[in-house]
């Protein structure tokens, strides 16, 4: 299927894209995780260090194991700094 | 414009924000204000703290965030105010002000405000001087303060 992937702060400065569109075969979150991973040192150096990373599935904070049916836009960025 | 959750990169006068907050809630006998200032590093050189943030993931999450706070502490009103962009030594970069009927509900409640929205909004914060730019870390204390919370109020 078809997802709209966003990076947010230095995950996004790391992979290079603020912004892209995957066809992925992955059911989950982490699934995902891995086949970005696969893709290139880049990618391999961003998720390298998952207790650093969060993800949102269609802008809700979720936990890796969080499934992708019916998802169109899953986000990562670093754990945030509002305030 | 008085909307409750606002997300913007203008500057904010915070005396005009509160003095409006404050008026337009009738029947609360307390207001408790919050405002976060942009720091400046231990070695006095911050040039510009740069605000990312999360188009629609942020208005939603800040809107969640205050239905929370109105529900728990039974507020009047409560409004959270956030700037993005670039921002300069001592800007207000946010506001979160709290209404209630007496001031325990508005100071807890304004409390808890922040400790959500600081680590449960997407915002991220980048420190650039002139020779380095670097991302501000998340403090395990922060995620820490929201424990308190996940007992009944």
């Amino acid at each position: 299927m078809k997802l709209d992937i966003r990076y947010f702060a230095w995950l996004r400065e790391r992979v290079g894209t603020a912004a892209e569109q995957v066809e992925t075969k992955a059911t989950t979150v982490a699934g995902l995780i891995d086949e970005l991973r696969a893709r290139d040192e880049g990618y391999a150096y961003a998720f390298s260090d998952l207790a650093s990373i969060r993800a949102a599935v269609d802008q809700s904070l979720v936990a890796f194991d969080a499934p992708l049916a019916g998802a169109r836009e899953v986000a990562f960025f670093p754990p945030m700094t509002g305030g | 414009m008085t909307l409750p959750v606002r997300v913007q990169s203008a500057p904010f006068d915070m005396g005009a924000e509160l003095n409006r907050f404050a008026a337009r809630v009738p029947g609360a006998g307390a207001v408790v204000s919050f405002s976060g200032l942009t720091r400046d590093l231990a070695s006095g050189d911050l040039q510009v703290m740069e605000i990312e943030h999360y188009p629609g993931m942020t208005e939603a999450a800040l809107a969640a965030i205050r239905d929370e706070a109105i529900a728990r502490f039974c507020l009047t009103d409560a409004m959270i105010l956030h700037r993005f962009g670039p921002l300069r030594p001592a800007d207000p970069i946010m506001m979160v002000a709290t209404a209630a009927r007496h001031r325990a509900d508005a100071f807890a409640a304004a409390e808890f405000l922040m400790d959500y929205l600081k680590s449960r909004a997407p915002f991220w914060k980048k420190e650039i001087t002139a020779t380095r730019a670097t991302w501000v870390e998340a403090l395990s204390e922060d995620e820490a303060a929201l424990a308190r919370w996940s007992k009944p109020a």
